[in-house]
């Protein structure tokens, strides 16, 4: 295997001088080129690389959009202008930024789903699965926060929605809010905080969950879609046989996955970069404005199922708190899926039909739900949001049971391709 | 295995089609009416030409546009900047200046509102909105300006160019409503009296103002577009140059 020549005696010149001060041989060894990962990764393993991928792309499009936008609240919607016009190069920045923040979560919502697919988050993998949500809620918060920033009467509106969401707590409700938007409404001193969260503070959080996400994955190993341990087999080395050192292998897989990647995300960004009013609204292309609220407010599409829970749920003793407590409980019960599902087994390719018929409904009830959150409440949305709702929750809060009593097949000792 | 997967990701790709079909719906108009498509092409050139033209001269009285600059026009429509001044610049504006109306602050007295700055109109409305809306004034005698439009009501803006397109009468339709009772809905307009161009002139005198419009709410669109093909082609020789050098490493895993 390649790499693993050599280790025996220490290295010289400028990387030996390195190496006595600094393990950089030995972290390169032991976290990638002597990483072994299961040699039978398919399609759904590439989005772990690629969500590395957009959170870089993110920071450095983010670094360079910084350097001309303006977080107030009278400079905002005009200095983006004068990014897309005058800046050298800026829309190309701009609309890799506004297309990476849709990249990401589509990467991540898949990746999550990879986890479902195959019993990513099973024992021993827990808290690796815990550290994802994580990212995922940070997540939310900073391109709800980045989404604010361009001072558009999507944003401005959006903002006065989301924000409101607190005030709806009883007793503190009205003193948190104030608290949150650093005036009665959302303001000048709003989109400033904002900023500062969203360059500063959340990136670094970012960036701290996917380092502890990497060393977690990198304690346990990674799962695959047989769903078994290859370390359960292992040559007189240590080696897990049905592993390859991640380097050059899954370095250069990945760069596939890349490639693939670069081709629609550039073809969205050079041919398509509103994707029909999905990744830019057109009324974000009017300035925020006070007295004039859009016919229709709506998040953006990725924050559409969740938006549609939170509408789903009536108001009920005279508070919309319950619509709240739904929508974060529908992010909570991620949390939870490691204790939730009880199957002897963790991929689907060994489940029983139970577990498929959930997995399918889950997903369907899902982007039925994304499609209800883009649409204004009238005519059937309501009620498929409320069927959907009560779906989505029937798929984590019944897995106890369907989990154990579905059938499943046996699972194979070594790894089948 | 592989036909499970094949089958997971036909499901995700029919879904992701499926959701799709509802993006043209969210960037449809309030009112009702369908949108006339403009087929406006921002890599005519002479369009947008003839669009900026017609802009200078009929809509920058009234309507700003704070994002263009003049300098940038000239270039990006191939307008020698020494023409500038004489056909396209008609107050004493320096050519990197960008687009301000002469409408004085207080103008929203005068309509009712403040005629909006139309650099990002394209982008808010769409073009096909905005060569609508052009086409679609009607004689309206309560409104203060003597027209309403179908695709916005009670608008605030006289018709600009009805000595262009001449005047139209709305046509109504039965719609019964939910009892039956005849109910009588506008459902489009009519040519009433002819002005100094055809109705193919006007369509065409509208397209290069709605393409110009489109222009200018993405002054980069074109080469972007343009420079989209290069990048993609860029990237799929890269994309069969990375998937060898997979294969080749690939070889020895069984």
């Amino acid at each position: 295997m390649a790499g693993a020549s050599g280790s025996a005696q220490p290295s010289k010149g400028l990387l030996g001088w390195i190496d006595e001060r600094f393990p950089l041989t030995t972290l390169w060894k032991s976290q990638v080129a002597e990483y072994y990962a299961p040699k039978n990764f398919n399609f759904w393993y590439y989005f772990g690389s690629l969500a590395l991928l957009v959170l870089v792309n993110q920071l450095l499009t983010g670094i360079w959009l910084t350097m001309n936008y303006k977080p107030s609240s009278a400079e905002a919607f005009a200095s983006v202008e004068y990014i897309m016009r005058d800046v050298d190069w800026g829309w190309l920045i701009r609309y890799m930024h506004s297309t990476g923040a849709s990249a990401f979560f589509i990467v991540v919502y898949l990746h999550m789903f990879r986890a479902l697919l195959y019993g990513s988050h099973r024992k021993p993998r827990e808290l690796l699965w815990i550290f994802g949500c994580l990212i995922f809620l940070v997540l939310m918060a900073e391109a709800f926060m980045g989404y604010v920033l361009p001072w558009g009467n999507m944003s401005f509106w959006g903002a006065q929605v989301i924000t409101s969401l607190f005030g709806s707590i009883p007793v503190i409700g009205g003193a948190l809010l104030e608290w949150i938007r650093g005036d009665f409404v959302i303001a000048d001193a709003t989109l400033n905080r904002f900023f500062a969260l969203h360059v500063a503070a959340l990136p670094l959080a970012l960036l701290l969950l996917v380092a502890v996400h990497l060393t977690a994955l990198h304690e346990t190993g990674s799962n695959n879609p047989d769903g078994i341990e290859i370390h359960d087999h292992e040559d007189e080395q240590g080696r897990p046989l049905d592993g390859i050192p991640f380097h050059p292998y899954y370095t250069v897989k990945d760069l596939v996955g890349v490639m693939g990647f670069l081709i629609i995300f550039f073809g969205i960004i050079f041919f398509a970069p509103s994707f029909g009013g999905l990744f830019l609204e057109p009324a974000n292309f009017e300035p925020a404005n006070p007295m004039q609220t859009p016919p229709h407010i709506a998040p953006v599409w990725y924050f559409t199922p969740f938006y549609a829970m939170l509408r789903a749920v009536p108001s009920f003793m005279g508070t919309q708190v319950w619509g709240v407590l739904v929508m974060g409980a529908a992010i909570l019960v991620l949390f939870f899926l490691p204790w939730l599902d009880r199957s002897p087994v963790r991929s689907i390719r060994y489940r029983g039909p139970i577990y498929k018929i959930m997995l399918a409904i889950f997903v369907v009830s899902f982007v039925i739900l994304a499609v209800c959150g883009m649409k204004p409440p009238a005519g059937i949305y309501p009620m498929l949001a409320r069927v959907c709702t009560v779906l989505y929750f029937a798929f984590f809060l019944l897995m106890p049971w369907y989990t154990r009593i579905d059938p499943v097949k046996p699972v194979p000792q070594r790894v089948t391709g | 295995m592989m036909t499970s997967n094949r089958l997971t990701l036909a499901a995700a790709a029919a879904a992701i089609g499926w959701l799709m079909t509802f993006v043209p719906a969210r960037a449809q108009e309030e009112g009702g009416v369908p949108l006339k498509a403009s087929h406006a092409d921002i890599k005519d050139l002479q369009s947008l030409q003839r669009g900026a033209r017609n802009f200078m001269n009929y809509c920058s009285g009234c309507h700003s546009m704070q994002y263009l600059r003049y300098n940038r026009m000239a270039a990006d429509l191939k307008i020698p900047e020494k023409d500038m001044p004489a056909n396209l610049m008609f107050t004493s504006e320096k050519p990197f200046d960008t687009i301000v109306s002469a409408m004085p602050a207080d103008a929203a007295g005068w309509f009712g509102k403040q005629p909006p700055d139309l650099s990002l109109m394209a982008r808010a409305r769409g073009v096909d909105y905005i060569y609508s809306f052009l086409k679609g004034f009607y004689v309206d005698n309560t409104r203060p300006w003597g027209v309403n439009n179908i695709y916005l009501p009670n608008v605030a803006m006289p018709h600009v160019l009805a000595s262009l397109q001449g005047l139209q009468k709305p046509v109504f339709k039965n719609e019964p409503d939910a009892n039956g009772n005849p109910h009588m809905v506008l459902s489009g307009v009519e040519l009433m009296s002819p002005g100094a161009l055809s109705p193919e002139e006007y369509d065409r005198f509208v397209r290069d103002l709605a393409n110009f419009l489109d222009y200018a709410g993405e002054p980069v669109k074109a080469k972007r577009e343009t420079l989209g093909v290069f990048i993609t082609l860029f990237l799929l020789a890269g994309f069969a140059l990375v998937w060898m050098l997979k294969k080749e490493y690939w070889k020895d895993v069984h």
